[in-house]
C-alpha cells in the first residue's frame, strides 16, 4: 500500500487527537551533560534558558561525573567504538564477562547477564525462563517494560493491588488451589515504583514467596546504587539480599546515566536468558564505552558511599521542606518525591510557572498515572547542593502561592481545580 | 443468592478499589476507559469470571469493550449461557 493521502491522514488525526487530549509529548533540548544545572531549549529553538533540573534520574550524579568520563574515553581507546555484534557472535570482549562479574558482586546474585537496556531485560527475560505451565503475579504499579514482557511470555498473568501484601497473598492462594497444576509462581515487582516514589515492601514478599513456594522478581531501576546502607538497592534496605531469585536493573540512572541493564540472580535462570532472551540474542552487544564507565561507577560507589548519603540527605532536606511548605507529597523512602496536584491542567500550568522560574519539572497525569492523580515528579539527586534545592524550594512556594494550593487538602484543591 | 450483575459488581469492587476508596461503581460504570481498571489488570477479572462459572473467554472475546462495564460484562456471559443462578459458587475450573 502506498503512503498515500489517506494512509497520511489516518496518522496525522491520530496525532491531532493526542494534542487535543492535551498528551502529546514534546521533546525539549538540553544543550549541556546532563546534571543539576542545565541549558535547555524549551520549545526547541527557543532561547537557551539555564534550569535546575528536578527530573533526571542521575540519583547519583555520575552521569557528568569527570572519573567516569575518563573511563569511558579509555573505553573508547582500548576497546574501540562498537562491536558490530551480538553477544554470542563476535561482540562479547573480556570486559563485558568483568562487568557481568562485578554487577553479580555489588547486587548479591549468583550471576549476570546484560542487556542493551532494562526495557530489553524486562521484555525478554519472562519469555525465556516460564512457560503456559507457570504463573506471574504482578503489582499493579510496575513498570511498563515488565508489563510488555508478560504479555510476550506464554504464562498466565495475575496481579495484585499496589503494595497490598493480603491481596498477594489470596492470589498466591488462588493460583495454589484454582491453578493446582502450576508448575511455577513468580511474584513480579518494582523495587522502587517510579511515579510513587514508595518502595515495595521486600521483606513480606520473601516471607510470603517461602510460604507459598514462589520466585521473587524485582526491577531495582529506580533503586540499585542508592537504595540500602551501602546503595546496592531495595533487598538491601530489606535485608533480603540473596533471596531475590531475578533482579532486573539498568545503568541508565544512578549507576552512570548512559544506557544498558541487566538481569542479575539465580545462575540457571542468567543462563537461561544467555540461551533463550530474544533482546540478548538479536541485538548488539552493549558497546565498549558504556561498559569501562559503568565498571568505573560501581569502583567508586563500592568504595565509598558519601554519594548515596548525599542524596539520603537532600532527600530529606527536600521533603521536609515541601511538607512544611503546605503541599501534598506521596510519602517513600526513594529520590523521587510526587507533588500531588490531582488535576492535569494544574499539573502543567504549574510546570510551566516552574520553568519560568529556573525550576526543570515535568508534569504527569493520566495515562501515565491514574485519572486524578495528576503531580508533578521531583527527583534528587547527590549533584544537587544545598543552594540548589533551597530555590527549587523557593520556587515551588512562589508557585505554590500564586495557585493558592498551600496547606489546602487533597478536597480541597480538587474542589478549586477538579480532577 | 446475590444476583449474577452483583456477584460481579462485588469482584469489581473488592479486587480494583483501594482501601478506603470514596468512588462509586455502578452496573454502568465505565471501568477500563473510566481509569478504574487498566487493560494489564483486566486480566484478573477474566480469570475470575472462567473459573467462578466454569468457562473459557477466548482472547479474542475478552475485548476491554466487552470488560468495560458490569452490565457489558453480564452480557459476555450470556454468550457463555451464563445467567443468573449460574455460579457455581466455587473454583470449579
Amino acid at each position: 500500500m502506498a503512503y498515500n493521502t489517506d494512509v497520511r491522514k489516518i496518522y496525522s488525526d491520530q496525532l491531532e487527537e493526542l494534542k487535543g487530549l492535551g498528551i502529546f509529548k514534546e521533546e525539549r533540548a538540553i544543550c549541556t551533560p546532563q546534571d543539576s544545572e542545565i541549558e535547555v531549549e524549551s520549545p526547541i529553538g527557543a532561547e537557551k534558558k539555564r534550569v535546575i533540573n528536578m527530573c533526571a534520574n542521575n540519583y547519583l550524579g555520575l552521569s557528568s561525573h569527570p572519573e567516569v568520563v575518563k573511563a569511558a574515553h579509555e573505553g573508547l581507546d582500548v576497546r574501540g567504538y562498537g562491536m558490530s555484534s551480538v553477544r554470542f557472535i563476535c561482540g562479547t570482549q573480556d570486559i563485558h564477562k568483568e562487568l557481568e562479574k562485578k554487577l553479580t558482586e555489588f547486587l548479591g546474585t549468583e550471576d549476570t547477564i546484560l542487556f542493551p537496556s532494562c526495557m530489553d531485560a524486562n521484555a525478554g527475560v519472562f519469555e525465556a525462563i516460564l512457560t503456559e505451565q507457570d504463573v506471574m503475579i504482578a503489582d499493579r504499579l510496575v513498570h511498563a517494560s515488565i508489563i510488555d514482557g508478560m504479555r510476550l511470555c506464554k504464562a498466565q498473568n495475575d496481579s495484585y493491588k499496589h503494595s497490598d501484601m493480603a491481596h498477594l497473598e489470596e492470589k498466591l492462594q488462588l493460583h495454589q488451589s484454582a491453578t493446582g497444576g502450576k508448575r511455577m509462581r513468580v511474584i513480579i515487582t518494582d523495587g522502587a515504583f517510579s511515579m510513587d516514589g514508595d518502595l515495595a515492601k521486600m521483606d513480606k514478599i520473601v516471607e510470603l514467596a517461602e510460604k507459598y513456594n514462589a520466585m521473587v522478581f524485582v526491577d531495582d531501576s529506580h533503586a540499585s546504587g542508592y537504595i540500602g546502607k551501602t546503595g546496592r538497592g531495595s533487598h538491601e534496605h530489606f535485608g533480603v539480599v540473596g533471596k531475590i531469585d531475578i533482579i532486573t536493573t539498568t545503568l541508565g540512572k544512578a549507576l552512570g546515566g548512559a544506557s544498558g541493564g541487566c538481569v542479575s540472580g539465580r545462575k540457571e535462570i542468567v543462563e537461561m536468558c544467555r540461551q533463550k532472551a530474544r533482546p540478548y540474542l538479536f541485538s548488539n552487544t552493549v558497546a565498549p564505552v558504556i561498559v569501562e564507565g559503568a565498571l568505573r561507577v560501581l569502583e567508586i560507589i563500592s568504595k565509598s558511599t558519601a554519594r548515596r548519603d548525599k542524596l539520603e540527605e537532600n532527600t530529606k532536606f527536600w521533603r521536609k521542606g515541601l511538607t512544611e511548605a503546605g503541599f501534598i507529597i506521596k510519602e517513600g523512602e526513594t529520590a523521587i518525591v510526587p507533588v500531588m496536584l490531582f488535576n492535569a491542567k494544574l499539573s502543567q500550568d504549574i510546570a510551566r510557572d516552574l520553568y519560568a522560574e529556573g525550576i526543570y519539572a515535568v508534569g504527569f497525569f493520566f495515562p501515565v498515572v491514574p485519572k486524578g492523580q495528576a503531580r508533578i515528579r521531583t527527583q534528587l539527586s547527590a549533584a544537587h547542593e544545598m543552594h540548589h534545592l533551597e530555590k527549587a524550594l523557593a520556587a515551588f512556594i512562589k508557585v505554590g502561592k500564586k495557585y493558592d494550593i498551600l496547606g489546602k487538602t487533597k478536597q480541597e484543591i480538587i474542589d478549586k481545580y477538579g480532577m | 443468592m446475590a444476583s449474577l450483575k452483583d456477584t460481579i459488581l462485588e469482584y469489581v469492587k473488592n479486587e480494583y478499589l483501594e482501601e478506603g476508596s470514596d468512588e462509586e461503581i455502578t452496573y454502568d460504570t465505565a471501568l477500563i476507559s473510566g481509569g478504574i481498571v487498566d487493560s494489564f489488570s483486566m486480566i484478573s477479572l477474566k480469570v475470575f469470571l472462567e473459573t467462578k462459572f466454569n468457562i473459557d473467554i477466548p482472547d479474542a472475546k475478552a475485548s476491554p469493550e466487552a470488560f468495560d462495564s458490569v452490565n457489558n460484562i453480564v452480557k459476555l456471559l450470556k454468550e457463555f449461557s451464563v445467567e443468573d443462578g449460574s455460579a457455581s459458587g466455587g473454583n470449579a475450573k
